[in-house]
């Protein structure tokens, strides 16, 4: 394993390179197939507005994953993730236009740790709203 | 009616294996929009040190949750599957998820509580690769809300 990054040149408090991910109906859908979670929370409105949502929302698989990828990207190796635990807060809604919602991630730095590891603290936005709460990661630097 | 604490620390049966293929990666990385060339390129994968293309970090959770289907649809357990949401997801790596594995999964639950009235369940998913050795451990917490009064 290959971290781009040395544990040696990273400081508590550094901030990862934040981004922003577009998230469409057509992307729950393409998700759905690749995961295999069907739930028609995430691609019927009829049935979610039932269920009490405000529309269909985001699979939570789906947020969890994207928001890792402020990690991946930086490391270079997606096999230097350690631990990654989120909690499902609150849900992206994904209206039926053709912009959709965004899930924008930030990322820090919060604790360096033993073997080489740091921890990094996430936070993922949509529509002002925090959607992942206690989101961590334990990632292997170089 | 709380879940019956008794079944804290019961493990089901290890799941069949479930093969990883490289195309069903590719389908999931371009599925998460991620183009990082280690999950579809072998040659970009060896030259990180993995023998083949290996699986973005989330992507077990689809093996993992299926096996979890064990303890939710247990019938002595009793959780109403309806009224289930997904509520935390860990995972702890030993290693990434690599094309060619074939994984099985051990599910135990790990706790059960009963918090404001919702049934809160955790399950703890080991999987496991054909020579028996650790690849990682998912926590899955389940909530299942309170039905309402009436």
């Amino acid at each position: 394993m290959t971290a781009k990054i040395a544990y040696d040149d990273i400081e508590v408090g550094a901030e990862l390179p934040a981004q922003t991910f577009p998230v469409t109906r057509a992307t729950l859908v393409q998700y759905a197939g690749a995961s295999g979670d069907f739930n028609p929370i995430h691609w019927n409105e009829k049935f979610a507005k039932e269920v009490g949502l405000p529309d269909v929302i985001a699979h939570g698989m789906f947020t969890m994953a994207e928001a890792i990828r402020v990690v991946t990207d930086w490391t270079g190796d997606p096999g230097a993730v350690v631990e990654y635990g989120v909690r499902f807060t609150k849900p992206v809604v994904v209206p039926n236009d053709d912009q959709g919602a965004t899930i924008e991630v930030t990322g820090k730095v919060a604790a360096k740790l033993d073997d080489n590891t740091v921890r990094v603290d996430l936070t993922a936005m949509s529509e002002g709203k925090k959607v992942l709460g206690m989101s961590r990661a334990v990632v292997r630097l170089a | 009616m709380a879940l019956d604490q008794s079944f804290v620390g019961r493990s089901y049966p290890p799941t069949d294996p479930y093969e990883v293929g490289r195309e069903k990666i590719r389908e999931f990385a371009e599925a998460v929009g991620d183009p990082n060339p280690v999950y579809t390129d072998p040659e970009a994968a060896k030259a990180l040190g993995y023998a083949d293309v290996i699986a973005p970090p989330t992507f077990v959770f689809a093996i993992t949750f299926k096996a979890a289907g064990q303890v939710v649809q247990d019938p002595q357990l009793g959780l109403d599957y309806s009224r289930v949401v997904h509520g935390d997801q860990k995972f702890a790596y030993t290693r990434p998820v690599r094309a060619g594995d074939r994984l099985t999964v051990t599910s135990t639950i790990e706790s059960i509580k009963s918090l404001a009235g919702n049934d809160v369940v955790d399950v703890r998913g080991e999987v496991h690769d054909e020579a028996g050795e650790h690849v990682v451990t998912a926590i899955t917490k389940l909530v299942a809300r309170a039905a309402e009064e009436g």
